[in-house]
């Protein structure tokens, strides 16, 4: 009796030795890494590796190992001096087709990683990092998507002579037709038009049409939207130079970003959340700005903006080129005036509308808009209101000197930081609508080793005190026990490397709840066999039981704390998931190894014999 | 053969204090939530989170006083573990914003070593406020219905009764004392449901098995019964978890500290709710041995068993 067979013993041996070995890659830490891939179409390959080597050699910077990999390379150093004089070295000398990041490489032995064996991944609470939730402003990408298609609509009308007047009100536009009779024909050109619907109920006028966005229409510009404000982050990300970014969506109109290692959060915050462009204006020169600041009306055809220091200049409202015409843009100084620049190359229908301009407004004034468009969320009167702004300043206004087309200056700007910010905006692209920022958790680094080191010592401590407790209390079967936790704590370790889910600070906690609670399982089945024994005399029959009546038991009291932690695990978002993650494997693993690992064990020290006396 | 000490104590006999006691905790509880209400953190609230280091000990006044200056006149400043440490928290602004913290951090200066920022925008707060509550009457559900299909009506609404009572409870605490309330302290409540509800499924477990196996039939016997033989078991388990939660509350540093402490509380009154609050529960809504007695169909299922 209490014997397991053959089989069920080597079954279980197997999957203790697969979870040390799985939980074994988080032994090793991590190094020092520079890691290098590319920004574009590029491919990084053995020459790129060799140039990086020779570059490091001469500057005689030390480095551990320098591997090719999963299209990035990978250097490990020893210390961080090495390390950023590294980084900083590569990046002046790889230029902007690359990435040059900082990384924590886990140094997992080659023999474990071609196992598969991977560490856990850290979450940003414990290596520090920044965390930032977007959402982006579905109602402006409505209005412009719907500003879009009203033009067609306007153009479509015309043609056909049907209206008296077109206007935009909020998510709808409202057309008043020269007549009621034209009713069916102003609907039908109305409905052509991609994506418009005409609300034929919305009101009673004969003569009145009011017409929205077709909800697929709406759906399609949303999700347009947020695929292009992700791409659109991911290259700035890129020009950031991260490791390791996430960058994703959640739900319908947020999206996560997260940046291990990034410190700088405002600047992160200003390079991401810009929604700037530029747009090229002729300046009107035909008519005073001074009285139009004064009056209030705007010649016709023109419109006034400001720089930013207030002076007052009249632009055409006809747009010569955009930012989205620009395919590279670079900061520099210029050579006469030693003022921040920066260098703008347009794309081909850029630089022919920028030839055909400058040719026929020759010593004309050209200036150079900047727009920035932003949304927050405010609470007034206790409830949250979004506001919106758009602020437009010129940047510069400047004599066309000579014809030029896709490649010139814009000068006059306030700094050489501005001037890089600038041109990374407009390498990177603009957002499709503005983004706001509704959530951020930056964690810094030395805060994320404390919080390391303060959990790990918590679970080495807390460990170890229920170690010392259960093997005072029941002798040989505590320390049965004891190796069931043991293994406990191993297992959960190996799932979730294998996994790879992320641990976080609060998913420590759990382990540590987890520790505490997995021997409640062995205390009940313990004290259970103490009952059998008051009332049996077969200590073999006594084992038993104490097993097979504390089974349901435990199923029971598990399988309702299951159940609280899956529904902390769906409801959950950052710290509460990490720890409903941990709780819901310590609970399954604690379950296999108090009652099946801990059961092998006794029944090879106890399985089969004549007992006279048990040691619990 | 062995003889074992399973004690003798009238548990069920004390229930009138039992009951005394917890309608006291209770009507406190439940006072202070209405009076003081919880000190709800940055998470609900929405707001703005700054903890920054220095070399060397710090004048909150100064620091007060600078953030003033810069109109951040409603900035709660105090210091964090240490007189080297801070925390600066402001209420969602007027100009709430992303921009926000980067402002302050430009107005503490350059020696300081920014440990953490948060920043939770007001609609986030709102939906974790709702999340939450729904994430809280979910697992109560589930857990209604899992023991309802494993036992019986009357042992599901004893567990949910002593599980408000731990909730209302170590809520009250955290009211009382104006602990901070934030999300890592919402998940520990919902493991306190967990850890309560696994005290009370072994009880129960042990009341059903004391009815059908034995000749008793009165259920307060049975229960006082079920409740001696489980108390080892119980003081046990408490025992460890508590020593765990005590090395995580010194130890396991600031952030986690709330955490600790409503889980120390939780596993406390826990302990005591599936004693005396459950088991009076059933026994309130009259639980005999019928009521346990497998139906036809499921006696059929148990006598074919091997």
């Amino acid at each position: 009796m209490n014997q397991f067979s053959t089989l069920k013993n080597t079954l279980i041996a197997l999957a203790l030795l697969l979870a040390g070995l799985y939980a074994l890659p988080n032994i090793f830490g991590s190094d020092l890494a520079v890691q290098i891939s590319s920004a574009g179409t590029e491919a990084i390959g053995s020459a790129e590796l060799s140039k990086i080597k020779t570059e490091l050699q001469q500057e005689k910077i030390a480095y551990k190992s320098a591997a090719l990999g999963n299209q990035r390379v990978l250097l490990r150093f020893s210390d961080s001096s090495n390390q950023l004089s590294a980084k900083d070295l590569l990046k002046k000398k790889l230029g902007r087709n690359y990435v040059v990041a900082l990384n924590l490489a886990p140094s997992v032995p080659a023999w474990l990683a071609s196992f598969g064996g991977k560490a856990m991944s850290l979450g940003l609470d414990l290596r520090g990092g920044v965390h930032f939730l977007l959402e982006v402003d579905m109602q402006k990408v409505v209005a412009n998507s719907l500003i879009a298609s009203s033009k067609d609509l306007r153009s479509a009308m015309r043609k056909q002579r049907l209206h008296k007047s077109i206007k935009q009100e909020k998510n709808q536009i409202l057309v008043r037709l020269k007549n009621a009779n034209l009713r069916a024909k102003a609907i039908q050109v109305a409905n052509s038009i991609e994506g418009l619907e005409v609300l034929e109920n919305a009101n009673q006028q004969l003569d009145l049409l009011t017409i929205s966005m077709s909800e697929s229409a709406q759906r399609d510009a949303k999700n347009g939207a947020l695929k292009q404000n992700i791409a659109t982050l991911r290259n700035r990300v890129n020009e950031l130079g991260v490791a390791q970014p996430i960058i994703q969506q959640q739900g319908l109109e947020r999206i996560v970003v997260q940046l291990p290692g990034v410190q700088d959060s405002a600047k992160a915050k200003e390079i991401l959340g810009a929604v700037a462009t530029l747009e090229f204006r002729m300046v009107d020169e035909e008519n005073d700005p001074q009285i139009a600041v004064r009056t209030g009306r705007m010649p016709i055809g023109s419109k006034l903006y400001y720089f930013r220091d207030g002076r007052a200049l009249l632009l055409k409202n006809r747009v010569v080129t955009t930012g989205k015409n620009i395919t590279g843009a670079a900061s520099g100084f210029d050579q006469n005036s030693a003022s921040p620049m920066v260098n703008i190359t347009l794309d081909s229908a850029g630089g022919r509308a920028m030839l055909n301009v400058t040719k026929k407004y020759l010593h004309h004034r050209m200036a150079a808009v900047f727009i920035e468009n932003t949304v927050e969320t405010v609470k007034v009167n206790g409830k949250s209101v979004k506001k919106r702004s758009t602020s437009q300043d010129i940047i510069n206004a400047a004599t066309i000197q000579g014809t030029f087309s896709n490649r010139f200056q814009i000068t006059g700007i306030d700094s050489a930081r501005e001037a890089r910010n600038l041109a990374l905006l407009l390498r990177a692209g603009s957002l499709a609508a503005p983004i706001e920022f509704i959530e951020e958790r930056t964690i810094g680094p030395s805060l994320g080793a404390d919080n390391i080191a303060k959990g790990v010592l918590s679970v080495v401590i807390g460990f170890v005190l229920v170690l010392i407790f259960m093997g005072l209390r029941y002798r040989v079967f505590g320390m049965v026990a004891n190796m069931a936790l043991t293994f406990n704590l191993v297992l959960i370790v190996a799932v979730l490397s294998l996994l790879q889910a992320t641990l976080t600070l609060p998913g420590i906690a759990g382990i540590v709840l987890t520790v505490g609670m997995a021997v409640d399982a062995n205390v009940l089945i313990f004290e259970r066999i103490k009952e059998e024994l008051a009332l049996n005399d077969n200590i073999q029959k006594a084992i038993a039981g104490g097993y097979d009546k504390a089974f349901r038991t435990i199923a029971d009291a598990n399988i309702t704390t299951l159940i609280a932690s899956l529904v902390l695990f769906s409801f959950g978002t950052g710290p509460i998931k990490g720890f409903a993650i941990t709780l819901s494997i310590g609970i399954v693993t604690s379950m296999f190894t108090a009652i099946i690992v801990s059961r092998a064990v006794i029944n090879k020290i106890y399985g089969g014999k004549k007992i006279q006396e048990l040691s619990i | 053969m062995k003889t074992l000490n399973i004690p003798t104590i009238d548990f069920v006999g004390k229930r009138l204090w039992a009951i005394i006691f917890s309608s006291l905790l209770l009507a406190l509880s439940i006072f202070s939530l209405a009076n003081n209400g919880l000190k709800l953190g940055i998470d609900f609230t929405g707001g703005t989170l700054i903890e920054a280091s220095y070399q060397q000990n710090v004048d909150l006044d100064l620091v007060r006083e600078s953030l003033a200056a810069a109109d951040f006149k409603s900035a709660n400043v105090q210091y964090f573990g240490s007189s080297n440490e801070i925390l600066i928290r402001l209420e969602p602004q007027k100009i709430s914003s992303a921009k926000l913290s980067s402002k302050i951090i430009q107005l503490l200066g350059d020696d300081v070593d920014i440990r953490r920022v948060e920043f939770v925008g007001p609609k986030v707060g709102e939906e974790l406020t709702n999340d939450g509550g729904l994430a809280l009457l979910y697992a109560l559900i589930g857990i209604l219905i899992y023991v309802a299909f494993r036992f019986e009506y009357r042992f599901s609404l004893g567990s949910i009764a002593a599980l408000i009572h731990d909730v209302i409870v170590t809520l009250g605490v955290f009211s009382l004392f104006q602990i901070e309330f934030d999300l890592t302290v919402l998940a520990a409540i919902l493991a306190v449901i967990g850890y309560s509800l696994n005290d009370t499924i072994v009880v129960f477990d042990r009341i059903r098995e004391n009815f059908l196996s034995t000749r008793q039939t009165d259920p307060l016997k049975i229960i006082n019964g079920a409740l001696n033989q489980t108390l080892s078991r119980t003081i046990m388990t408490s025992l460890t978890t508590l020593l765990v939660l005590l090395a995580l509350f010194f130890l396991g540093g600031e952030i986690i500290h709330g955490f600790a402490s409503a889980l120390l509380i939780g596993v406390v009154i826990g302990t005591y709710s599936s004693i005396y609050v459950a088991s009076s529960m059933i026994l309130a809504l009259g639980i005999t041995k019928a009521d346990l007695l497998p139906s036809e169909k499921e006696e059929k299922l148990i006598s074919n068993r091997p």
